[in-house]
């Protein structure tokens, strides 16, 4: 086993060898070489991994010119944000572009006969096959008046439980929810909100289009509005949803 | 023709008329201003029209061309004959009859009745659109950070002026209609030629926040169209040489953003903020003159009874433009004929106070009866009428010397965002959140024409100076023309 730093101290003391950076330029100038030598002759496993590695290589490298050009292209275009108003309505507080949505979607609503038509038009109806699951009880296992409940439920604070020896409907605890990601279409942006309530869609049948109340981030119920959900909750583990506005 | 002649023949000509069944009045014909015509005592058939009354106006005036008259009794114009505005309690026999007369403008324009062009061209909303003084080129500013010239008789845009790196909020025509002046929401203020599209000086960079108002000097006090004045956000006001793109003089003593200034004929700034003042600076030196105290809010718009003949200038519309020889003198004659400055202000708060904010700080009258803010207000171009354009849907007007109430146009179904005068006072578009302009006859005081055609919310009209078009842009991104 080497003893202290011997080689850098031999540098310090005597310095590099005279040809050290022409060597060194040489070596890494004959670097691709020897790696195409090594990825033409390679086999089996030892390709394998070699591959692999060469494969991660080249995905970072793209990623880092990729964002080096989107830094130079983000020099060049301006900042210049859209939704220009006029003087007389910058101090207003106007809700920015919400309205001429909303406008549209009233239109919308107008036009078709419908009133709960929603941003994602297709919900499929849902058997109660599918949502509740027959839990089979007593000693025997022959009572089966009890469902487990197989998607996200929403309870609210003030839900109490009965005692579950009488409880027909488990909700199991991983999947309730009181949060959801709704995202704003006209701002693009995304909020974590808390649940208030959860509204049956009249056009299908049951617990199929769930539309939430929602309060804002400081827990004071300014304004509640409704949303769609987007996603399937009991696959991803959290609710995505689409605000109505 | 001599008057004394001219009233015999008067006379005896509607004594041949009238057959001696009709009754006669005395009456006495005064001005606007309080000045009895030199005929002295009329006696008048009661069953005279408008038309008849003209005719003797004029001649008494001894007008070489016949002038278009306006004739009130007791505040109440009379429409067809003045049987009809004769109280019932009024001895004829006995009592004088006042009939006040007011010249109105010896053109007419002519409604404008459908959209000629809309010219496409700005990627984003035109937040602002003006004529120049002579009525003879448009420019707009948008949320593209564009300003364009546009042809209005080919209705084709004209140049691109691109400069500012942020949404252009205002333009401004300078009275000589040589430059136009933009600012942006960053704060910097170009010139712009007209005739080759091209900017002209450096920009004039010094406000911190946006500029929220332009004004240039009026054109009898400097032809050369030399100083500009702008109110921004930051508090400040900055007036600005424009040939050598400096700031000259800095107006600070604002609280809170400056909304909105004006720039009076005798010297004067005025200069309305959201501290809930107006406040009056002498631009010679800077210093403030007098703050104007009453509004319990922000007060968002400015408006003088002399900013048509401050815009239109030394033009002389509808006439042969080369005819002046001495444009100083033209303006300055004409903006003297007004009189003294008459500025009214229009609030958050709901109202409107008319100030003479020459001479005194108390205000003349406090006009009430708008339920919302008030966003615009402007002075008919004979500045007789105000009309203010409110948030609440409705457009009102007053009388100008006095405040009183006059009516309220109603018909917008949303938000009233700006009007427009058409240059003979007698008629008015006005511009709203609903997508629709509305053209209001004064003489009827009601809708005279609805034009839709805009997609979304229409933020900026201007009626040309010479009466022939009115342009609107907003929030569809289209620029619209409107013709008769």
């Amino acid at each position: 086993m080497p003893q202290n730093e011997y080689i850098e101290r031999h540098r310090k003391l005597y310095g590099r060898r005279l040809d050290y950076e022409e060597r060194k330029r040489k070596r890494e100038a004959r670097e691709p070489h020897k790696r195409a030598e090594r990825a033409r002759t390679l086999r089996g496993l030892k390709a394998k991994i070699f591959n692999r590695e060469r494969r991660n290589e080249k995905i970072q490298m793209k990623k880092k010119i990729k964002s080096h050009m989107e830094k130079k292209v983000k020099e060049k275009s301006s900042n210049v944000s859209e939704g220009a108003l006029p003087v007389y309505l910058l101090d207003r507080d106007i809700k920015k572009d919400a309205k001429v949505l909303s406008n549209m979607i009233k239109q919308k609503r107008k036009e078709k006969v419908g009133k709960w038509d929603v941003p994602i038009p297709k919900v499929k109806t849902q058997s109660e096959s599918e949502v509740f699951k027959v839990m089979r009880t007593g000693k025997s296992k022959r009572k089966s008046w009890k469902r487990m409940v197989t998607k996200v439920t929403f309870v609210g604070e003030n839900f109490t439980r009965k005692p579950p020896k009488f409880e027909r409907f488990i909700r199991p605890m991983a999947l309730r929810f009181k949060k959801a990601h709704v995202t704003h279409p006209e701002l693009k942006a995304t909020f974590c909100l808390p649940i208030i309530g959860v509204k049956k869609n009249p056009s299908s049948p049951m617990y199929t289009s769930l539309e939430l109340g929602l309060v804002t981030q400081s827990g004071k119920v300014v304004w509640g509005k409704y949303a769609q959900v987007t996603n399937n909750p009991e696959n991803d583990g959290c609710i995505n949803a689409v605000l109505l506005v | 023709m001599s008057k004394r002649k001219f009233k015999e023949e008067n006379d005896s000509k509607q004594n041949t008329e009238n057959s001696s069944s009709v009754k006669r009045i005395l009456s006495r014909l005064k001005s606007d201003k309080g000045d009895v015509l030199p005929g002295g005592l009329l006696d008048l058939p009661i069953n005279i029209t408008v038309d008849k009354l003209q005719e003797i106006c004029n001649a008494l005036l001894q007008n070489e061309e016949p002038i278009p008259f306006a004739f009130y009794v007791n505040d109440i114009e009379i429409t067809d004959s003045l049987e009809n505005n004769i109280k019932e309690n009024f001895s004829i026999s006995e009592d004088v009859v006042e009939i006040i007369y007011q010249p109105q403008a010896i053109f007419k324009v002519k409604a404008v009745t459908r959209c000629t062009g809309s010219l496409e061209g700005h990627k984003e909303a035109v937040i602002s659109v003006a004529f120049s003084p002579a009525g003879t080129c448009l420019a707009s500013g948008s949320g593209d950070t564009s300003v364009r010239f546009w042809d209005i008789y080919t209705q084709t845009p004209q140049y691109t002026c691109k400069g500012h790196k942020h949404w252009v909020l205002c333009i401004s025509w300078s009275p000589c209609g040589a430059k136009l002046a933009s600012a942006c929401k960053n704060g910097t203020i170009l010139l712009w030629n007209p005739k080759t599209g091209e900017q002209i000086g450096k920009a004039m960079l010094g406000h911190k926040m946006w500029v929220t108002s332009l004004c240039w000097e009026p054109y009898h006090k400097n032809p050369e169209c030399q100083y500009l004045v702008s109110a921004s956000k930051d508090n400040d006001l900055r007036i600005w040489d424009t040939v050598r793109s400096q700031t000259v003089r800095i107006l600070s003593g604002h609280t809170r953003s400056v909304t909105c200034v004006k720039w009076g004929g005798r010297g004067l700034i005025y200069s309305a903020s959201q501290d809930r003042t107006i406040k009056v600076w002498r631009a010679d030196d800077g210093i403030l003159c007098r703050t104007l105290e009453g509004h319990a809010h922000w007060v968002n718009t400015l408006a003088l009874n002399v900013d048509y003949v401050f815009r239109t200038g030394p033009f002389n519309l509808g006439k042969d433009q080369e005819t002046i020889e001495n444009r100083v003198e033209y303006a300055k004659k004409r903006y003297e004929s007004v009189g003294e400055e008459i500025l009214v202000s229009g609030s958050d708060d709901f109202t409107l106070f008319l100030w003479k904010p020459e001479k005194e700080k108390k205000f003349i009258a406090r006009m009430t009866g708008h339920q919302q803010l008030i966003n615009d207000v402007k002075f008919s171009p004979d500045g007789r009428v105000i009309a203010s354009a409110s948030f609440d849907k409705s457009i009102k007007l007053w009388e100008s010397s006095t405040g009183k109430y006059i009516t309220s146009l109603r018909g917008h179904v949303q938000a009233v965002y700006s009007i427009s005068w058409s240059a003979d006072s007698r008629l008015l578009v006005s511009s709203s959140a609903d997508s629709t302009l509305k053209l209001w006859s004064l003489k009827t005081k009601k809708l005279c024409e609805d034009l839709p055609g805009h997609a979304d919310e229409i933020y900026a009209v201007d009626w040309s100076p010479d009466g022939l078009r009115v342009a609107s842009g907003g929030k569809d991104k289209i620029l619209r023309l409107w013709q008769n």
